[in-house]
């Protein structure tokens, strides 16, 4: 059948450089191969050319893919299934490139694209390491490849294709008309949730992080092949450079959490953020013992081994995110495309053989007999990387609960041991803190006290006279912190809460010792003090998390109608507090007033203003969350935080629920008689008024000059127990002029107002009672305070710098000792 | 023994004790009819919702939702939940329910303890894609 107004050339072209992709990567790694396997040099040289020209050729399938990918999106062609499922005619042009990874493929796309990049910055640099380290780049471009072909192959789906056509893809019988595509009027959209500029940006730096452990990988895997073992020292710049990209995509993952989710805060151990997390920790573990090797000899295996894993557990962590083994424990893990095996196969084929070449030369890699003397650096230094890797090793461990249930689902004999498949912990969080806290003491006091020790040996005098002064200090300071920090996490038991504070003196110390050192140790030679900042970036990372976490508190607690009838229990969370519009509600130390909402045209989305005034009569502030109305076939709405940033704190909103008022106000006044001590009813409830009072302290802001107020004071008690005040009231000026203030109980929709007096000598007055069902205009939003957050990213930033100066002096250093 | 073997095997025993304690917190996956044996203890239900029971009313107890959910083998059971509705709820195709059976209801005092999976969501996207392109086609 000839379908109408279908745009069938890009789809071909794309598919025409996926094969090409395809191709072009495996003779390039085959080429490499034979480059890296040939002695004479000329032969040598004419298999890295064709490599060269292969890889050449891959780079331009990539870029090609991408931009044929990008106009499908950017031009709503949505007989491309791709297109159809990611994005939708309305979207900002800014989010066109998040449609990019929302899907499985485009984020493979992204990560190849980092391997080119990565390829020619090591085809210039790497020089004798050209063919070894190559074949592993070229070989991992022919995996992701094959990750996007989308081809059968014996009957198995090999990879998932971006360019295939939504009338192959899909049964409907719209598809039996050529003129269907007239029917697809729009896609199904972008996620709301990645409707957001972090997740523009964070995709990208993360996959650049990802993309980066593969050069540490394959330097090791050419030492090996090689049997030559002097890569590490052209290796650490490259490893530096990944610690600093991966925790830098990490924690703009962090930052778009705590931005666009509402699970009000920027970690949450959740398995998707353990699995980057966790190649990060082992690619700093080898980081670490590359140092230790190249200034001291230790350490070489190890080093082989982090290398070896950082790169392995990004490829599991990419098993876990995408295989959908993660659908019940994490709440943003990729749907199952149905290429399980193909992924654990990826793992496989980088580990196995590098673990196999490394046990089989094991005896070979040079290792030092003689023990390490407890007064060098090496041996602190190994000793953190240590802790770093079982640190590793222990979120792995938890992190792979539903892999083991995977396991033991298809192996019988297991079944009939674990009858129950394993679920998480009841506070799956606090799992972790209880572990993590003390992983951070031991970092922390490491960090600060390690590179006070030289390599080999130092004498016990130089070290006991310079670390003195930086201990006193943070003692000083901690004892400050402890006194008037207020930091008073009790929730989980005062053991818990003492393991906090050591941690906060741990991250102080590593400040503190490591801005100490600049000046201690490298007598303020800004050029070498890279390592220094970026340990000082560590502790205030440390630190920030420690005091956010540990000092969180909810603004929004429950204050309002607290019910008498349900007995009250203490321990029950109350997180949410109901607002109505215009009406003040009191919050901790702040009167928070739900102003009104606007409907943004070009984002969709519904911006709430919610006004701040502090108690204290400091100035007020206004922030501004919002809902989107979720696509993708679900309902209601997502709901983005706003956050007012204070230098020591932020407060962070988010709207959990909100009603609109759209009927009319068509219920009328019914009047009635009371006097003090009265009970009157209403369908809900009753009232008593308690007394009359003229011209209270608390409505005198309603009284103009010469006025006077005389005011109702009633107690509404609803059905459900629930006690609310209020006070209704007539402001007379002279005989002729009154003013009826009425007051409102929006909970109980219930309007009152004081009319008259009716009998001056037995106090019976008249009042009017309103009930309207429909009046509310009102949200539920969820408020909390975050103390210095911003230490948090500022230490993130600084890590960067500190690793940027790294890298640059031993760049530096390098050329100077070619020459 | 070198002093390297010293502290790496009391930092191996300190991770290996960690993970221990983590085994004794772990919670297991269980049926309705089980959760209601396991009295008091914290276990996770997969289960669905029963739209109808639904109940969740913000102007007069933002923190309260309750509602009703069955397992595949037919049991029922009533659920309390101490914060927001979620957001898409009633669309869950089902709900991964993490907490403990008290007085004859799922008692969730856990922010996390509700995990709503959607029908888009899930391996049978194209099934309902496919529907949707149809109701597309009808309108």
């Amino acid at each position: 059948m000839e379908y109408k107004g279908e745009h069938l050339l890009p789809g071909q072209l794309g598919h025409f450089f996926l094969v090409l992709s395809l191709v072009s990567s495996l003779v390039a790694m085959i080429a490499y191969i034979k480059a890296n396997k040939t002695a004479a040099l000329d032969e040598k040289q004419s298999w890295i050319r064709i490599a060269r020209f292969s890889f050449l050729l891959e780079t331009v399938s990539v870029l090609s893919i991408f931009i044929v990918l990008f106009y499908i999106i950017s031009h709503h062609l949505f007989e491309y299934e791709y297109a159809w499922k990611h994005s939708d005619k309305s979207l900002q042009f800014e989010y066109l490139l998040s449609c990019f990874w929302e899907g499985q493929e485009g984020s493979f796309m992204l990560w190849s694209f980092w391997h080119c990049v990565i390829g020619w910055v090591l085809i210039k640099k790497a020089k004798q390491w050209e063919a070894g380290t190559m074949t592993v780049v070229s070989f991992a471009q022919f995996c992701l490849s094959t990750m996007i072909i989308g081809m059968y192959f014996f009957g198995h789906k090999l990879g998932s294709n971006p360019f295939a056509l939504l009338r192959n893809e899909l049964n409907a019988p719209i598809f039996s008309r050529p003129d269907y595509l007239s029917l697809v009027k729009d896609g199904n959209g972008l996620n709301t949730l990645l409707q957001n500029y972090w997740m523009v940006i964070h995709p990208p730096v993360l996959f650049l992080g990802f993309a980066s452990t593969i050069v540490p990988f394959a330097f090791a895997y050419a030492g090996l092949v090689n049997k030559n073992h002097d890569w590490v020292k052209v290796a650490i710049p490259w490893s530096v450079f990944s610690v600093a990209i991966l925790g830098t995509g990490i924690m703009m993952g962090a930052m778009w959490a705590y931005e666009s989710l509402s699970f009000g805060g920027y970690w949450a151990w959740d398995p998707v953020e353990n699995a980057s997390l966790v190649p990060w920790l082992t690619m700093v573990a080898g980081l670490h013992t590359a140092l230790i090797y190249k200034s001291s000899g230790y350490s070489l295996r190890s080093t082989y081994f982090f290398f070896i894993i950082s790169f392995t557990l990004i490829l599991y962590s990419t098993f876990l995110t995408r295989s959908g083994v993660l659908g019940d424990t994490s709440v943003h893990a990729f749907t199952d495309l149905g290429m399980n095996f193909q992924l654990l196969a990826f793992i496989g084929v980088f580990f196995l053989p590098a673990m196999y070449l490394f046990i089989k030369r094991y005896k070979s890699i040079p290792s030092i007999v003689k023990e390490e003397n407890t007064y060098s650096r090496e041996f602190w230094m190994f000793i953190g990387s240590l802790v770093i890797f079982l640190s590793a090793i222990v979120i792995t461990c938890i992190t792979s609960l539903p892999v083991f249930n995977k396991i033991v689902h298809h192996v019988s004999f297991l079944q009939k041991i674990f009858k129950n498949a394993f679920a998480q912990p009841e506070d799956a969080e606090f799992t972790h803190n209880q572990i993590q806290v003390f992983v951070a003491i031991i970092l922390g006091v490491l960090t600060a006290i390690t590179q006070y020790f030289k390599y080999k040996d130092t004498p016990k005098a130089f070290i006991r006279k310079k670390i003195l002064v930086p201990t006193l200090i943070t003692l000083v300071i901690t004892i400050l912190v402890i006194f008037f920090g207020g930091i008073s996490y009790n929730k989980k038991g005062p053991g818990f809460l003492v393991a906090i504070h050591l941690a906060i003196f741990a991250a102080i110390y590593a400040i503190v010792a490591n801005a100490g050192y600049i000046w201690l140790g490298l007598k303020g030679k800004i050029k070498a003090a890279g390592p220094s900042v970026a340990h000082i970036g560590f502790g205030m990372i440390l630190l920030g998390i420690l005091v956010s976490s540990g000092k969180k508190s909810i603004l929004s607690w429950n204050r309002t109608g607290i019910t008498t009838l349900e007995k009250t229990k203490q321990e029950d969370p109350a997180e949410n507090t109901t607002l109505f519009k215009g009406i003040k509600t009191d919050m901790g130390n702040y009167m928070v007033t739900y102003v009104k909402d606007t409907v943004n045209q070009r984002d969709r989305k519904r911006y709430f203003e919610i006004d701040f005034q502090p108690k204290d009569g400091g100035e007020g502030f206004k922030v501004y969350p919002d809902v989107i109305k979720n696509n993708k076939g679900n309902e209601g709405f997502a709901a983005n935080p706003d956050a007012k940033h204070f230098m020591a704190k932020d407060i962070f909103v988010y709207i959990t629920s909100f009603k609109e008022d759209d009927k009319k106000d068509t219920s009328s006044f019914k009047n009635g008689t009371i006097k003090i001590g009265d009970t009157v009813f209403y369908s809900n409830g009753f009232m008593v008024l308690n007394k009359v009072l003229v011209n209270p302290e608390e409505q005198k802001a309603k009284l103009g000059a010469g006025e006077t107020g005389v005011f109702l004071d009633i107690t509404v008690t609803s059905k459900e127990g629930s006690l609310y005040k209020a006070s209704p009231g007539i402001i007379l000026k002279d005989s002729s002029s009154k003013r009826i203030v009425t007051d409102t109980v929006v909970a109980q929709s219930l309007v009152l107002a004081f009319n008259k007096v009716l009998d001056k000598e037995t106090g019976k007055l008249e009042i009017g009672v309103k009930e309207n069902k429909s009046m509310a205009t009102l949200l539920t939003l969820k408020v909390l305070e975050f103390p210095l957050i911003k230490f948090l990213w500022l230490g993130v930033v600084v890590m960067v710098i500190g690793c940027a100066m790294s890298i640059v002096q031993r760049l530096k250093q390098k050329s100077k000792s070619a020459i | 023994m070198k002093k390297l073997h010293v502290v790496m095997l009391v930092l191996i025993a300190g991770a290996i004790a960690s993970l221990l304690i983590y085994m004794g917190d772990i919670t297991t996956y269980e049926t309705i009819a089980s959760a209601k044996e396991k009295k008091g203890k914290t276990v996770m239900v997969i289960a669905k919702l029963d739209k109808a029971t639904l109940n969740y009313d913000a102007i007069k107890n933002p923190n309260y939702l309750t509602f009703e959910a069955t397992d595949t083998l037919g049991e029922r059971m009533k659920v309390a939940y101490y914060y927001e509705k979620p957001y898409d709820m009633e669309k869950s195709e089902r709900i991964v329910l993490k907490g403990k059976m008290e007085n004859g209801v799922f008692e969730i005092k856990k922010k996390d303890g509700i995990l709503v999976k959607c029908p888009s969501k899930y391996k049978d996207d194209k099934d309902a894609a496919s529907k949707k392109l149809e109701t597309a086609s009808t309108n």
